[in-house]
């Protein structure tokens, strides 16, 4: 089964791009549809298994319960992303070529997930970066570039930290397998070269991850690239790439040492106070919310570095809520971006009443951010708060507590300057989005209500297994 | 071993020559310097295949793109050239501060380290490695190079449409 979710997109990819160019792109895009789709759905069930097939490939893969959150949660958001991007981009030729980088994504996302290499795990996230280079630079946006070139810069300075963790983890343990390397650390503490390594490949990640002090390249790039790739930064990749490579090597390798969780702890606690602050003086939507997502990002290094089952399981709900609710409050900002043309907040207002929908999807996803209960966001921020408290770290669940509070004062501004008030003059004439664009903030937002209101039940099911 | 520290500092310097310098044409030739001085410590270390790849693409393929970029650049006056090339000496100064002392904390608090050093891999062995061990790194390989095609196709297609 492992094998095919990686070969089956591969196989698409292929034979998208040998038939003929007129009728290729609505092809692509609903089979494309279908294979998301069915990626979500059938990706728990145990389908197909041929050992003689899976021999004879030789992939080392694994697809465990912690592979399927990913699987799952990127088949979601990339699905959300096609729609958006059928809905907003014109030309035959640029669909299509999204169509095919959201394929080359989804395999490296789902060859990551069931990674049991660090080296593979490696080559899977530059994978993911070198398709997200390209997906920026779509629009040709002068900021976007700008976004990338700083990207790239911080990407290779990642990529030269996690190969040389690579090279001291083979030098000191002798393999590269997540649960070999677990065997050498776990519960000595491995020497010191191993202590190094597993130091720099976190760090790397960090980079991967876009959390302070690495995060100078987010803004730009998820704010100037296009709403469908902004959908797909703010809701998968860096979290693919960063948070949830950092939390899968954790928890394979168990290397919670003290200087790690101390690194983790302060890194999470500057990114939650950093991201929420600068989120509060924004005017661009999508700047306010590429900073919303840098604070989000620091509530889940935070409950991984607590290093308790409390906290990773915090962690782990959040990286699911995160993705969904951020993704739709970037599908509403695209919804607000095509009908206005604008996304600069202090040329709107009122539009709560020509644009319903888009108004109601959005209050849902800011107060699930904001951690408002009964909403999915209110849960992971309580077991994540609750982790800290439990594990002595007092300051940095207070800290936690008040960032949530400014996380609700700037998205309460959100909605106060773009939905509430009077409609200007010169907006009179807007309307709803079309029906396609308002697919994913329905079905993302009707998510957030239902994991909200299943929660209690999602934990029990969770802790049984 | 004294070669090899050789070597290794010559292989710094090139590297440093390379960030330092304010010349593309420069910088390009220290990289391949520098890929040639650690192909020959690969061949040192017993590792002759990863070294003919290190010099063929880095030293040779690289170098080669490197160059003929450059050559379709313009040159700078040499008034503008000599104040980049100050602002660039100013701007690097620490850098082979910093590596005299890593080099020197290195050398003063150097730990007898248990290395696990992989045997000598002959021809078929490599070809074992690379065809059935690593055979889903080689995959992910192939989608990274269908990545940068379409990022070639996506670039280079729409500054054709717009005329640039």
């Amino acid at each position: 089964m492992a094998y095919l979710i990686i070969l089956i997109p591969f196989a698409l990819l292929a034979l998208l791009n040998l038939l003929p160019a007129r009728s290729r792109t609505p092809i692509a895009f609903y089979s494309t549809l279908v294979l998301l789709a069915g990626q979500v759905l059938l990706s728990p069930f145990e389908l197909v298994r041929s050992a003689q097939f899976e021999a004879m490939l030789g992939f080392n893969l694994l697809l465990n319960n912690f592979s399927l959150i990913l699987i799952i949660t990127s088949g979601i958001i990339l699905l959300a992303s096609l729609l958006t991007a059928w809905a907003m981009i014109k030309e035959d030729s640029k669909r299509f070529n999204f169509i095919n980088l959201l394929l080359i994504l989804l395999i490296a996302m789902n060859g990551l997930a069931m990674a049991k290499d660090i080296f593979t795990l490696y080559v899977f996230i530059e994978a993911i970066s070198v398709a997200t280079f390209i997906l920026i630079s779509l629009n040709m946006d002068k900021y976007a570039f700008e976004g990338i070139l700083k990207y790239l810069i911080l990407s290779v300075v990642a990529s030269a930290l996690m190969l040389s963790a690579i090279g001291l983890l083979i030098m000191s343990s002798g393999s590269l397998l997540l649960t070999d390397i677990r065997g050498f650390i776990f519960p000595s503490g491995g020497t010191v070269f191993s202590q190094a390594a597993m130091t720099l490949f976190i760090c790397g990640l960090l980079i991967k991850g876009g959390v302070v002090p690495f995060h100078g390249w987010v803004a730009d790039a998820y704010s100037s690239a296009s709403p469908p790739v902004s959908i797909l930064l703010a809701g998968i990749i860096t979290k693919a790439a960063g948070i949830f490579t950092l939390m899968k090597v954790m928890t394979a390798t168990l290397c919670f040492t003290t200087p790690v969780m101390d690194i983790l702890l302060l890194v999470g606690a500057i990114s939650i106070v950093f991201g929420a602050l600068a989120a509060l003086g924004q005017t661009d939507i999508k700047r306010m919310l590429s900073y919303s997502s840098i604070s989000q990002m620091g509530y889940i290094i935070a409950g991984l570095g607590t290093g308790t089952p409390l906290g990773i399981l915090g962690a782990i709900f959040h990286f699911i809520n995160h993705a969904v609710f951020k993704s739709q409050l970037f599908a509403n900002a695209a919804a607000l971006e095509q009908q206005l043309g604008t996304r600069d907040m202090d040329k709107m207002g009122g539009l709560a009443q020509v644009m319903p929908v888009t108004g109601t999807t959005s209050i849902l996803a800011s107060l699930s951010t904001a951690g408002v209960p009964p909403l999915a966001g209110f849960w992971s921020k309580l077991l994540i708060i609750i982790a800290l408290w439990l594990s002595g770290n007092y300051v940095y669940s207070i800290v936690a507590v008040l960032a949530s509070v400014i996380t609700l004062a700037y998205f309460l501004s959100l909605q106060r300057r773009v939905f509430f008030g009077k409609v200007p003059a010169e907006l009179s004439g807007v309307r709803e989005a079309s029906a396609l664009l308002l697919m994913p903030a329905v079905f993302l937002s009707a998510l957030t209500v239902g994991i909200g209101l299943l929660f209690p039940f999602i934990l029990k099911m969770v802790m049984r297994q | 071993m004294n070669i090899m520290i050789f070597l290794l500092v010559l292989m710094l310097l090139a590297g440093l020559w390379a960030v330092m310098t304010s010349l593309l044409l420069r910088a390009a030739i220290a990289l391949a310097l520098t890929s040639v001085v650690l192909s020959i410590l690969m061949f040192q270390m017993g590792a002759p295949l990863a070294a003919v790849f290190e010099l063929s693409v880095c030293a040779g393929l690289i170098s080669v793109v490197f160059i003929s970029v450059i050559s379709l650049t313009h040159r700078l006056p040499l008034k503008e050239y000599l104040a980049r090339r100050q602002n660039r000496i100013l701007r690097f100064w620490f850098l082979p501060v910093l590596l005299a002392i890593a080099g020197l904390m290195f050398f003063l608090f150097k730990q007898p380290v248990e290395v696990h050093t992989p045997a000598r891999l002959l021809l078929a062995e490599v070809r074992i490695v690379l065809w059935q061990l690593r055979r889903l790194d080689l995959f992910t390989q192939i989608i990274v190079l269908l990545a940068g095609v379409f990022g070639v196709l996506i670039l280079f297609g729409g500054n054709k449409e717009n005329g640039n």
